[in-house]
């Protein structure tokens, strides 16, 4: 994946940063070296954050739990005093933050277009985290800028952390904001388990410090990626086991582009209470290190274990139950299925089933008409003509593939026809099954028909699943209207 | 001239989901429900008529949501009046509350422990907010809130070592709090507010109340909950606190909290069966409302008189 610079990106992610939850650099700036320059890294974070001239920051605090997916923070001007709940004789924390109330709104819906489930607060009083405190206290003391607060779920494992992440882009991006992500968390997170002069403070032990260095060292190269598929070895090695695994790099990560091209800043870093602490900031840059450790399945919509008490979605598609293989997406809010603002070239059409995230059905590029993948369902209504291949139970169900591959067909003949094209555009086909043996003789029995006469390239593929209970799928690309070729 | 003991005249472990105040609509709490986690509700209200019967001076309780990692806290601070808005379900629980604290039995309780080498530290900051899971349990005992609380934090340093190290750690908190207990001369009532099996549902219906959506998460979670139910009404309680560890972590239960081993330590591992009103899940978690009360079984824990002093 390629990276633009922040100067390049007038919207969109143009900043990471890492900063610590704990409130000592907020209350105790005095009574520790260490606590002071934590403290003097986020004023410099800050003004670099400034300088950047973002409308939006978009804050992951590990510090603030979650079981029923993930929340954000929606309320317009929350207002506090705070007091956290271990350190409690540092003081008290009054706050009244700027928070970008749109945005969550947008946030959220996009996370449910992903597949998860979310949902935005907005009540008196609710208990901002002592990490979320800290960061907005010390990064726009004067809310300078608004802000966004999501949850940490205690039970999200990488793949919906990464979906979460790529749904706070996709708001980003539909609203068009210019936003600098922060991330609340330590790097070893051990405290010490008894009070300590803080004169006293070091890191917890050699072990803990031998892997922040590491952490640190990756950092300061710009690669994000590379800790972010570290992260379940970060776990194992230097991460308490208070929640499932080490979750914030996944999440920035995925916010800003799942690559390592960034110039990576450590502004500081300090042991506070035996934990490791450091500000952390990730501009992007086309001079970082590149692509080098790309070797985990990368993930765009969330199907695990988030059902067990769904009813039927929004848009009237059943919820499935949990199973092996991938679970289907669920319909997205109209919000969230639209492109990209930026996107030229985008035909949507009412005559085709909506798409189960932010892509449009074609694009026009030169002489070409490119189709996004194309199923059965029938536009409106979601259903699946011939029964779908799951039920709500989850277990396979009979169904009738020549009755999908005939709306398949049906669907696709509408979009091109809503591009300016026809049928007999096509150029070339790519067919997806999820059963070759069962359904391949009807299928190809009803392409010959519908689309033989146009001589187009064909390619068929089995595959294990796809994102809504159906059979068939077809990817094409055909003729643009008015082309030379 | 003598002085008497305090005692302990009843211990009681009940959970403290939100849901439960939802459902009963107190004046205190703003969202509102039509019905709900009856079984558990109707548990509750049996075990506060039988607290109508006993004469109780303060209530303990030790919640998993004021969770500290530096050592055991206990509210020093006489008086509290905010508002709780609960963090993981806001939408069920945003209570106006009041509460008194007894400053002067946490403290003794927390001068034991100190004395017996544990890690503590007196919260005396009046901004701190009381977390929702005492309020929960605190209400659904005594909703006329009449009673002073001793508020004493989740000690979470399972989350270095094992569980193994974090009940010998509430096991002396127990100790040291029926010393304390006996030296005050009050009679106190123990609340361990946890629920039993704790695999959370992570997704939840459209009207929390329906319970067409509530059960157990899984059956492997419901055996183990019956396993120490079974315990807690035979008077069994050295089995419990042997297999304790490794019921948490095998149902992932909120006796990791350290609240439990902490209740039957200071009842000094009764033998006589604690009275089980009521078992109910939600959102998927196990959660029992069941009290011990040493008077009905024979002599209340520390209640014998002794010369003044002795025990002081």
């Amino acid at each position: 994946m390629s990276a633009q610079t922040e100067t390049e990106l007038e919207t969109g992610v143009i900043k990471g940063l890492i900063v610590p939850g704990l409130p000592q650099p907020l209350l105790a700036p005095d009574q520790n070296e260490g606590w002071g320059r934590i403290r003097a890294a986020f004023e410099a974070a800050r003004a670099e954050l400034l300088a950047a001239k973002p409308d939006l920051i978009l804050v992951y605090s590990t510090m603030w739990p979650s079981v029923i997916g993930h929340q954000i923070q929606a309320d317009p001007r929350p207002k506090w005093v705070h007091v956290d709940e271990l350190f409690h004789d540092l003081g008290s924390i009054p706050y009244e933050f700027d928070v970008d109330e749109e945005f969550a709104h947008t946030y959220c819906a996009a996370a449910r277009a992903r597949g998860l489930h979310a949902r935005t607060i907005a009540y008196h009083g609710f208990p901002i985290d002592t990490g979320s405190v800290v960061a907005l206290k010390l990064l726009t003391p004067g809310n300078e800028v608004p802000a966004a607060i999501t949850s940490s779920n205690v039970y999200a494992d990488r793949a919906e952390t990464i979906v979460l992440g790529k749904a706070a882009a996709d708001a980003v991006t539909k609203l068009g904001r210019r936003a600098v992500a922060v991330v609340v968390t330590s790097l070893s997170n051990r405290l010490f388990t008894d009070w300590i002069d803080p004169k006293d403070d070091r890191i917890h032990s050699p072990k803990d410090e031998e892997w922040n260095q590491k952490m640190l060292e990756f950092l300061a190269d710009g690669r994000l990626e590379d800790v972010s598929q570290l992260s379940r070895e970060i776990h194992r090695q230097v991460r308490v086991k208070k929640v499932v695994n080490f979750k914030p790099m996944w999440w920035l990560a995925a916010v800003m582009g799942q690559h390592n091209q960034y110039d990576g800043k450590v502004h500081d870093y300090a042991p506070i209470y035996g934990a490791g602490a450091a500000v952390v900031s990730l501009t992007p840059s086309l001079a970082g290190v590149g692509d080098k450790e790309y070797d985990e399945e990368d993930v765009e919509v969330y199907g695990g274990d988030r059902n067990v008490l769904v009813t039927d979605n929004d848009d009237g598609i059943p919820a499935v139950a949990p199973r092996a293989t991938p679970a289907p997406a669920p319909a997205p809010s109209q919000a969230a299925r639209r492109p990209a603002p930026s996107a030229k070239g985008t035909i949507e059409t009412d005559a085709a089933p909506v798409p189960v995230g932010a892509y449009p059905h074609a694009r026009k590029v030169g002489d070409l008409l490119f189709l996004s993948g194309v199923g059965p369902r029938r536009p409106g209504t979601g259903e699946v003509p011939g029964g779908p291949v799951r039920g709500e139970d989850g277990e396979p169900r009979d169904y009738d593939v020549e009755a999908q591959t005939r709306s398949t067909i049906a669907n696709v003949k509408a979009i091109l026809e809503a591009s300016g094209a026809s049928i007999d555009d096509v150029l070339d086909v790519t067919v997806f099954l999820i059963d070759m043996d069962r359904d391949f003789p009807t299928f190809n029995r009803i392409y010959a028909e519908e689309l033989g006469h146009t001589g187009a390239t064909r390619t068929t593929l089995a595959v294990t699943a796809l994102p809504t209970p159906i059979a068939v799928e077809l990817k094409v690309l055909a003729k643009a209207p008015g082309a030379t070729i | 001239m003598t002085k008497k003991k305090g005692e302990i005249v009843a211990g009681i472990l009940a959970p403290h989901p939100p849901h439960l105040v939802y459902a009963e609509n107190p004046p205190q709490n703003e969202p509102k429900a039509e019905c709900g986690w009856e079984e558990l509700r109707w548990g509750y209200e049996r075990l506060r008529r039988d607290l109508e019967s006993i004469d109780f001076d303060v209530m303990l309780i030790i919640s998993p949501h004021w969770q500290t990692y530096i050592g055991t806290h206990f509210i020093g601070v006489p008086h509290f009046e905010s508002k709780s808005v609960d963090p993981v379900f806001p939408n069920l629980f945003r209570f106006d509350y009041t509460i008194d604290y007894d400053v002067a039995l946490a403290r003794a309780i927390h001068d034991e422990a100190r004395s017996d080498g544990l890690v503590v530290k007196m919260m005396e900051n009046p901004d701190f907010r009381v977390d929702y899971g005492t309020i929960v349990s605190a209400h659904m005992t005594r909703p006329q809130w009449d009673k002073p609380l001793v508020g004493i934090s989740s000690q979470r340093s399972r989350h270095y070592y094992s569980v193994e190290v974090m009940q010998e750690q509430a096991i002396t908190l127990g100790r040291a709090t029926r010393r304390a207990i006996e030296a005050s001369g009050k009679r106190c009532v123990l609340l361990a507010s946890n629920s039993l099996s704790h695999r959370h549902f992570t997704t939840e219906s459209d009207v929390p109340e329906d319970m067409s959506r509530e059960h157990i998460y899984n059956h492997h979670q419901y055996l183990w909950d019956m396993q120490v139910i079974d315990l807690i009404r035979s008077g069994r309680s050295t089995e419990l606190m042997d297999i304790m560890p490794e019921f948490v972590e095998q149902s992932v239960s909120e006796a990791e909290a350290g609240s439990l081993g902490w209740l039957i330590s200071a009842l000094d591992y009764p033998s006589f069966g604690a009275d089980v009103y009521a078992y109910g899940t939600v959102i998927g978690t196990g959660n029992v409302v069941a009290a011990w009360f040493p008077g009905r079984a024979g002599e209340a824990v520390g209640a014998k008189t002794t010369p003044a002093g002795a025990g002081a």
